[in-house]
């Protein structure tokens, strides 16, 4: 079947179930919150012990990471992401599931090139630009003498 | 208060978010890479730091708050190494994330099965 891009995107408006914006944001706000209310726990949790801002909020980052691949490799990340939308997608457990999830699809395809390269096919970009960006604005700050 | 602050921020924030994904058809590689490309500029500017203070992990767990550190790691790094650590700033104010991402990312990789298509 030959269709044009207008006539498929006809096709897949009509196809897709109705869901209005108002009843995804509110699903992605309240996931996306509860998300960020568990991060403020645990950052608590760290800070208790004794650790600084920066370091509590490191601690945090890698102990919200662990918790996304977990759930992503339980294949729970992906149930609760069907309602949540961005509420899972843009919290770091989102890119936690953006890392395993291709990872462990393409790990028949070997260790080095299947699972390992997969593993970067989003958080390669991210840190590309990401990494890319702090540098960028690092000599910014270095040449107006900061 | 301090629970609430971050429920709100992170909620406000995925919500937003959601209009992005249903009005502009953007994949969430290009959401995640532009927030935290944004995380970088906005704090950049000076302004990421009062949504921090305000919302805690509201404002950290969601990847603008992963720019925002890496743009704090680079102007620690300029403001203690000069220009080497306009390289080296950002990385290291990442690094947790980072080398989590990568280290638990292949460990779950591994241990798991891939999802059964058949069954969905």
């Amino acid at each position: 079947m030959n269709l044009t891009k207008s006539e498929y995107e006809r096709l897949y408006q009509k196809k897709s179930p109705d869901s209005p914006l108002w009843k995804d944001m509110l699903w992605a706000g309240l996931i996306g919150g509860a998300i960020c209310t568990v991060g403020q726990l645990v950052s608590n949790f760290y800070k208790g012990r004794g650790l600084d801002t920066d370091g509590a909020a490191a601690a945090t980052a890698i102990t919200m990471v662990f918790l996304g691949a977990l759930l992503t490799g339980l294949h729970l990340y992906d149930k609760l992401a069907k309602h949540a939308g961005a509420g899972t997608i843009v919290p770091i457990t989102g890119f936690a599931n953006a890392i395993v999830s291709p990872a462990m699809e393409f790990k028949s395809e070997g260790l080095v090139l299947g699972m390992a390269a997969k593993l970067f096919v989003i958080a390669g970009p991210v840190l590309v630009y990401g990494i890319s960006a702090s540098v960028i604005y690092g000599l910014l700050l270095f040449w107006m003498g900061g | 208060m301090e629970y609430l602050n971050a429920f709100i921020t992170g909620g406000i924030i995925c919500a937003l978010s959601q209009i992005l994904i249903d009005k502009t058809k953007l994949t969430p590689a290009r959401i995640l890479v532009s927030y935290v490309v944004l995380g970088v500029i906005l704090q950049g500017f000076g302004l990421y730091q009062n949504i921090v203070d305000f919302g805690g992990a509201g404002a950290t767990v969601p990847l603008l708050g992963f720019g925002y550190s890496l743009a704090k790691g680079a102007a620690a790094g300029v403001a203690e190494k000069g220009l080497l650590g306009a390289f080296t700033g950002g990385v290291s104010g990442a690094a947790g994330g980072i080398a989590a991402a990568i280290v638990f990312g292949c460990l779950f990789a591994l241990l798991s099965r891939p999802a059964d298509k058949s069954g969905n």
